[in-house]
C-alpha cells in the first residue's frame, strides 16, 4: 500500500514534467492544451488523496518513501521523495496553487501559447518536487528548477521594465541561492553524515550537534541565503519590482508557492540541523523582519499608486511575520509560520489573478484610475474583497490562525515586537481596504469611463472563476478548520523548540 | 640511446601504446597526400576523411580503455600511461572531432586552403595526448612546442583579415614568452637537481619521478622552488589564468571560430591536466608555496575574468574573457587536489560539461557568422530565438550550463567543485568563486535576454526592423551534431551518472 502511494508522490511530479516534454517535442496547440490541463489537475487530485491517506499521528516521520540513484551516489545524492508533517501542507499548497494558476493560464490566451503552458508545467513540477525532497540536493535542485521558467516568463510576457525586472530577479534570486547552496554543502561536509539525505543528516547529527561556531556561520548563509529568496529586508527589491512585470500565472505560482521555499528551509532543515545558530541569529532575524519587512515595507506600501507593486510589496511584508514567527524558536511561532506559509500562498495567488482580472477590465494598473468597478463586476468584487479580508488576517479565513499563532509566540519573546507587528495589521488594513475601494466603489474615473465606454466589462468568465473559487475555497476550509493541517504540522516541529523558547508553550497553535 | 635500446624498444612493441598518437599523426599526413594526389573536384571529401579518421582513433581509444600499458613506464621513462591520461585521450578526441565539425561550417566561407587546418588540428590533438603522457620534462616541452607551434598557425588561418593577423602575432610573441619562462623553470629544476649529485640523478634530472624525489627530500630548495614556479607560470599562459590571461581576448576574437573553440577547449584542459600531473605526481613536496600561489591565482583569475566580461559585448570576446574565469573556478579544483584525491576527478567532470557547453555555445557562434569572423556582438543574436527556435534553444542550454544553471551539466560540474572546495577548507575562495558565479550570471543572461527577450515596447509603436545577419542555416548533420550536444549537457545535468561513473573517482 505505501509503495503505491510512494509511486502517486513520483507520478505528481513527474506528469507536469513529462507533459512539459512532450509539449516541447512539438505537440499541435489543441492538445497541448488538453494535456496541460490534464497534467494541472493530476497532481491535485494525488495530492489530496494523499493528505486524505496521511496517518493522524505520523507528522513527525516522513511517509511515501522511495529512492532513485542519480549517478552520484558516491557523495550521498540520491532522488528520495517523501512527506512529512510540514512538507505535506505546502506539498498540498504548491498542488492547489498550481492548479489555479494553470487553469487561469489555460484561459489566458497568452502569446505563445504552448510555450507559456510548457514553462508553467516546468515550473509546476519543481515545486512539487521542492516540498516532496527529503535529500536537501534535490530540494535546491527541484528549487532552481521551478526558479528558471520564473526569469523566462517576465523576460518574454512580463509588462513594463520587463528586461530590467528579468535582470534583477535572475541576479538577486541567483545569489540568494547559491548562497544557501554553500550553507547546504557546508551542513554535509561538515555534518560528516556523507549523504545529503535529511534523515540521515538528523541521526548523524542527533547525538552530537555541529560546533556552535560552524553552526552560527552556516545559519548565517543560510538565512541570508533563503532570506534573499523570500525577500528579507533590505535584500526584498526584487520582489515588488519582478511580480509587477511577471505575468500572471507566474507570479501566482512565485509568490504563492516558490517563495515559500526559503521559509519551508528555514523550519525544515536549518532550525532542527542548526539550533544553536539558530539562537544567535533569532534577535537579528527579529529586528530586520520586524522593523524592516513589517514597519518600513508597511509604509512603503501604503504610498504604492500601482495595484499590482501594491501586491508585491504586501507580499514582502507578510513574510516580515513568517519571519518573526520563526525567530520566536518555539513550536507554536514555527507551527503558525507553516500555516500562515500555506494561507499567503492562498490568498497572494488569488490576488495577482484577480488584478490582472481588473487590469483586463480597466486597462490600468494605476489606483488613482480606476472606480466603480463593482456595479458592472459584482462577483470580481466579491472575490477580490474576500482575497484582502484573507490577507489582512481576518477571522474566518486561514490567516487569521497563522498571524494569532504568530502573535502569541512573538508576546514570549518580545512584547515590543509584537505591538509592531500588531501595529502592521492595521497597516495592511488600511491599504487593502483603500485598494479595494479605489477600485470598486466611488466613481468611475475619466480613464475608466473611456475604456468601459469601449470595452464594455463583463464579470468573471468560468475561466477566471473556477481558479478563484477554488483558492477562496481553500482559505475558507482552513479557515474553520485548520486542524486538518494543523496537526500533521505540530507532530512535525523540531523537537526541542518548545523548550528553547521563554515559556512552556506546549498547546498546539490552533484548537478545535 | 644506442640502437640497441632502439631495437629493444621495437621489439617489445611499446610503440603500440602510443597507437592512437601514431594512427592520428598518419591521417594527417594522409589528408596532405590525398590533396595532392585526388583531383580538385575530390577535395571536398577531404573534411569527412579528417573526421572519419579521428572517429576511428576514437573508436579504438575507447575500445582499449583500459590498456595493458598503463601505469608503466615506456621508452626509458619518457611517457607513462595512466587512466586520466585515457580520459584526456578521449576528451581531446571529441574536440578535435567538433572542432573540426565546425571547420566544415566556417571554411567553406573563406577562399584559403583548407585541408591544412585538417592537418595541423590532428597533429596538434595527437601533441597533446602525447603531452599529457609524458613523465620526463624534454618529452613535455617538445609535445608542449608541437602544440603551440600549430596554434600559431592556426590562430592566423584567415590571412586575409588584419584582426587575425594582429591575434597571430600577439599569440606568437606571448607564446614564445611562456616557453622561455618555462623552459627556463625546467632548467632549473634541473640544476637544482643535478647539483646535489646523489648518484646517478644527473643524467635523469629531467624524469618526473627523480624530481619529486628530489623536492621530497629538498623542500625548501630555493633553486628548485623558483623552477617549479617559473614552469606553473609557464603552464597559466595556456590555461589563462591571471596575470598571463592578457593575450585572450585579442586572440580569441581574431582567431577563426574553430580555432577560437579548439583553444577554449582543448588548449585549456591539455593545461589543466598538464598542471593537475605536476601538481599532484612532481610538485606535490612543494605544497607550502604553490597552495598560496595557486589560491591567489584562482581568486585572481576569477575576479578578473569575470569584471572584464560584464560590459562586453563582442561574443567572442566574451567567450574568452568568460572562459578565463571558468579556468579560475578549475583552479580552485587543483589546489583542492593538493589535500583532497578526488578533486582531479572533479576537475575532469568540470571540463567534460565545459566542452559540451562550450561547443554548443561555438557551434551556434559559427552559423551565425557573418562575412567578417571577427565582428559578432550580442546584438546580432536579436530575433534569434523567434526567428531560428533550434540554434536559439542550443544557445540557452549552451550558455546555461555555462552559467552553471540547474538541470544543466554545468551546474553539476560547479557543485562537485564546491563540494571538493568545501572539503579542502578553501573558504576564501569559495566565497570568490560565489560572487564571481553571480556576476557571470549578469553576462550570461544577458545573451540569453538578447537572444529571447525582445525590448518592452508600448503597444502603439510598431516594431523597429532589427539589424538582419546572414545565418547559415544548419544542414541535417549539423542540427544532429547540436542537438546532441545540448541533449547531453540537459542529460548529464539531470543524472550525471554516465559521466561519473566513467571517470575513475
Amino acid at each position: 500500500m505505501n509503495s503505491l502511494h510512494a509511486q502517486l508522490l513520483q507520478l505528481a511530479i513527474a506528469t507536469p514534467l513529462v507533459a512539459a516534454l512532450i509539449i516541447a517535442g512539438g505537440l499541435p496547440k489543441r492538445f497541448a492544451v488538453k494535456l496541460a490541463g490534464v497534467a494541472f489537475v493530476v497532481p491535485a487530485l494525488i495530492a489530496a488523496w494523499l493528505w486524505q491517506q496521511f496517518p493522524a499521528e505520523g507528522g513527525a516521520t516522513y511517509h511515501y518513501l522511495s529512492n532513485m540513484d542519480t549517478g552520484l551516489g558516491r557523495f550521498g545524492i540520491t532522488l528520495k521523495l517523501g512527506l512529512n508533517g510540514i512538507a505535506l501542507p505546502l506539498f498540498l499548497l504548491a498542488a492547489t496553487v498550481g492548479l489555479a494558476a494553470g487553469l487561469y493560464a489555460l484561459r489566458s490566451g497568452a502569446e505563445r501559447l504552448k510555450l507559456y503552458l510548457m514553462l508553467l508545467l516546468i515550473m509546476q513540477g519543481g515545486l512539487l518536487g521542492v516540498f516532496a525532497s527529503v535529500d536537501i540536493f534535490f530540494f535546491y535542485f527541484f528549487h532552481e528548477l521551478a526558479l528558471i521558467p520564473t526569469f523566462i516568463m517576465v523576460g518574454i510576457w512580463g509588462g513594463r521594465d520587463r528586461n530590467y525586472a528579468a535582470m534583477k530577479m535572475t541576479i538577486y534570486l541567483t545569489a540568494g541561492a547559491l548562497l544557501s547552496l554553500l550553507g547546504l554543502i557546508a551542513i554535509y561536509v561538515k555534518s560528516g553524515a556523507q549523504s545529503f539525505d535529511l534523515i540521515e543528516l538528523k541521526a548523524a547529527l542527533a547525538h552530537q550537534g555541529l560546533a556552535p561556531t560552524a553552526q552560527k556561520y552556516i545559519f548565517g548563509l543560510l538565512l541570508f541565503g533563503f532570506g534573499t529568496l523570500v525577500s528579507l529586508w533590505p535584500l526584498h527589491t526584487w520582489a515588488p519590482l519582478g511580480y509587477g512585470a511577471a505575468p500572471s500565472s507566474a507570479a501566482m505560482l512565485h509568490a504563492g508557492v516558490l517563495k515559500k521555499f526559503g521559509l519551508y528551509g528555514l523550519i525544515q532543515i536549518a532550525l532542527p540541523l542548526l539550533p544553536a545558530g539558530a539562537q544567535t541569529w533569532a534577535w537579528q532575524l527579529a529586528l530586520l523582519a520586524g522593523i524592516g519587512n513589517v514597519l518600513v515595507i508597511g509604509f512603503i506600501t501604503l504610498a504604492q499608486r500601482d495595484l499590482k507593486q501594491m501586491l508585491g510589496y504586501s507580499s514582502v511584508m507578510h513574510m516580515g511575520y513568517c519571519f518573526l514567527g520563526i525567530s520566536c524558536l518555539s513550536a507554536i511561532g514555527t507551527g503558525g509560520v507553516v500555516l500562515l506559509m500555506v494561507a499567503h500562498g492562498l490568498s497572494v495567488a488569488l490576488l495577482f489573478m484577480l488584478a490582472t482580472s481588473v487590469h483586463h477590465r480597466t486597462h490600468t494598473f494605476d489606483l488613482a484610475e480606476m472606480g466603480g468597478l463593482a456595479q458592472k463586476t459584482p462577483v470580481l468584487a466579491a472575490c477580490f474583497v474576500a482575497g484582502t479580508m484573507a490577507s489582512i488576517g481576518l477571522p474566518a479565513f486561514a490567516n487569521f490562525w497563522g498571524e494569532l499563532a504568530i502573535f502569541v509566540a512573538l508576546w514570549k519573546f518580545s512584547p515590543g515586537l509584537t505591538a509592531v507587528a500588531v501595529a502592521g495589521v492595521v497597516i495592511s488594513a488600511i491599504y487593502g481596504l483603500r485598494a479595494v475601494a479605489r477600485i470598486f466603489f466611488g466613481p468611475p474615473s475619466e480613464h475608466l469611463q473611456q475604456v468601459m465606454a469601449q470595452h464594455p466589462p463583463a464579470d468573471l468568465g468560468w475561466g477566471e472563476r473556477l481558479p478563484a473559487l477554488i483558492l477562496l475555497a481553500a482559505l475558507l476550509w482552513l479557515g474553520f478548520y485548520p486542524q486538518a493541517l494543523s496537526r500533521s504540522i505540530d507532530q512535525a516541529l523540531p523537537v526541542g523548540l518548545a523548550s528553547v523558547s521563554a515559556g512552556s508553550v506546549t498547546v498546539s497553535p490552533v484548537q478545535p | 640511446m644506442t640502437t640497441d635500446y632502439l631495437k629493444s624498444v621495437a621489439e617489445s612493441n611499446q610503440w603500440w601504446a602510443l597507437g592512437p598518437e601514431i594512427m592520428l599523426a598518419c591521417a594527417a599526413l594522409g589528408l596532405l597526400v590525398m590533396e595532392i594526389i585526388l583531383p580538385k573536384k575530390d577535395h571536398r571529401f577531404i573534411p569527412f576523411v579528417a573526421i572519419v579518421a579521428q572517429a576511428m582513433v576514437l573508436l579504438t581509444v575507447i575500445l582499449n580503455f583500459q590498456t595493458i600499458w598503463l601505469g608503466e613506464n615506456l621508452f626509458g621513462g619518457l611517457i607513462k600511461l595512466s587512466p586520466w591520461g585515457q580520459v584526456a585521450r578521449v576528451f581531446f578526441l571529441v574536440s578535435s572531432l567538433l572542432v573540426s565539425f565546425l571547420g566544415t561550417i566556417c571554411l567553406p566561407r573563406t577562399k584559403l586552403p583548407r585541408v591544412e587546418f585538417y592537418h595541423i588540428v590532428m597533429v596538434v590533438t595527437a601533441a597533446m595526448m602525447l603531452l599529457v603522457h609524458s613523465n620526463h620534462f624534454v618529452m613535455f616541452f617538445v609535445a608542449l612546442e608541437t602544440v603551440t607551434i600549430g596554434f600559431y598557425i592556426l590562430v592566423s588561418y584567415f590571412r586575409d583579415n588584419a584582426l587575425t593577423l594582429e591575434a597571430g602575432l600577439k599569440y606568437l610573441v606571448l607564446g614564445a614568452l611562456s616557453s622561455a619562462i618555462m623552459l627556463f623553470g625546467i632548467v632549473l629544476l634541473y640544476g637544482a637537481v643535478g647539483k646535489v649529485s646523489l648518484n646517478g640523478i644527473t643524467h635523469t634530472g629531467f624524469e618526473f619521478e627523480v624530481l619529486h624525489d628530489f623536492l621530497r627530500h629538498h623542500p625548501d630548495n630555493f633553486l628548485a622552488i623558483a623552477g617549479a614556479l617559473l614552469v606553473v607560470g609557464g603552464v597559466a599562459f595556456k590555461i589563462g589564468a591571471f596575470p598571463f590571461q592578457i593575450w585572450i581576448p585579442d586572440v580569441y576574437q581574431g582567431a577563426p571560430t574553430p580555432v577560437t573553440a579548439f583553444l577554449a577547449v582543448s588548449s585549456k584542459a591539455a593545461g589543466f591536466a598538464v598542471l593537475l600531473t605536476l601538481v599532484n605526481q612532481v610538485f606535490t613536496p612543494l605544497a607550502g608555496v604553490l597552495v598560496p600561489v595557486l589560491s591567489l591565482l584562482a581568486a585572481a583569475t576569477i575576479i578578473m575574468g569575470n569584471l572584464a566580461a560584464l560590459t562586453q559585448r563582442n561574443t567572442k570576446r566574451l567567450m574568452g574573457l568568460s572562459g578565463i574565469s571558468h579556468a579560475g573556478y578549475l583552479l580552485i579544483g587543483v589546489v583542492a587536489s593538493f589535500t583532497v584525491p578526488w578533486a582531479t576527478s572533479a576537475v575532469w567532470f568540470y571540463l567534460c560539461t565545459y566542452l559540451l557547453a562550450s561547443m554548443a555555445v561555438f557551434g551556434v557562434m559559427a552559423y551565425l557568422t557573418g562575412p567578417d569572423d571577427t565582428d559578432q556582438t550580442l546584438d546580432h543574436y536579436e530575433h534569434l530565438a523567434k526567428q531560428h527556435p533550434f540554434l536559439g534553444g542550443v544557445l540557452a542550454v549552451g550558455v546555461g550550463s555555462l552559467a552553471g544553471i540547474p538541470p544543466l551539466a554545468g551546474f553539476m560540474g560547479k557543485l562537485l567543485l564546491f563540494i571538493v572546495a568545501f572539503q579542502a577548507e578553501l573558504y576564501p575562495l569559495l566565497a570568490i568563486a560565489i560572487g564571481g558565479v553571480v556576476l557571470s550570471i549578469y553576462y550570461y543572461f544577458g545573451w540569453i535576454k538578447s537572444a529571447y527577450f525582445e525590448a518592452w515596447r508600448p503597444a502603439a509603436t510598431a516594431p523597429t526592423a532589427a539589424p538582419q545577419f546572414a545565418i547559415t542555416i544548419p544542414s541535417l548533420g549539423g542540427k544532429l551534431i547540436l542537438g546532441l550536444l545540448a541533449l547531453a549537457t540537459l542529460l548529464l545535468g539531470c543524472y550525471p551518472g554516465p559521466l561519473s561513473h566513467w571517470l575513475p573517482f
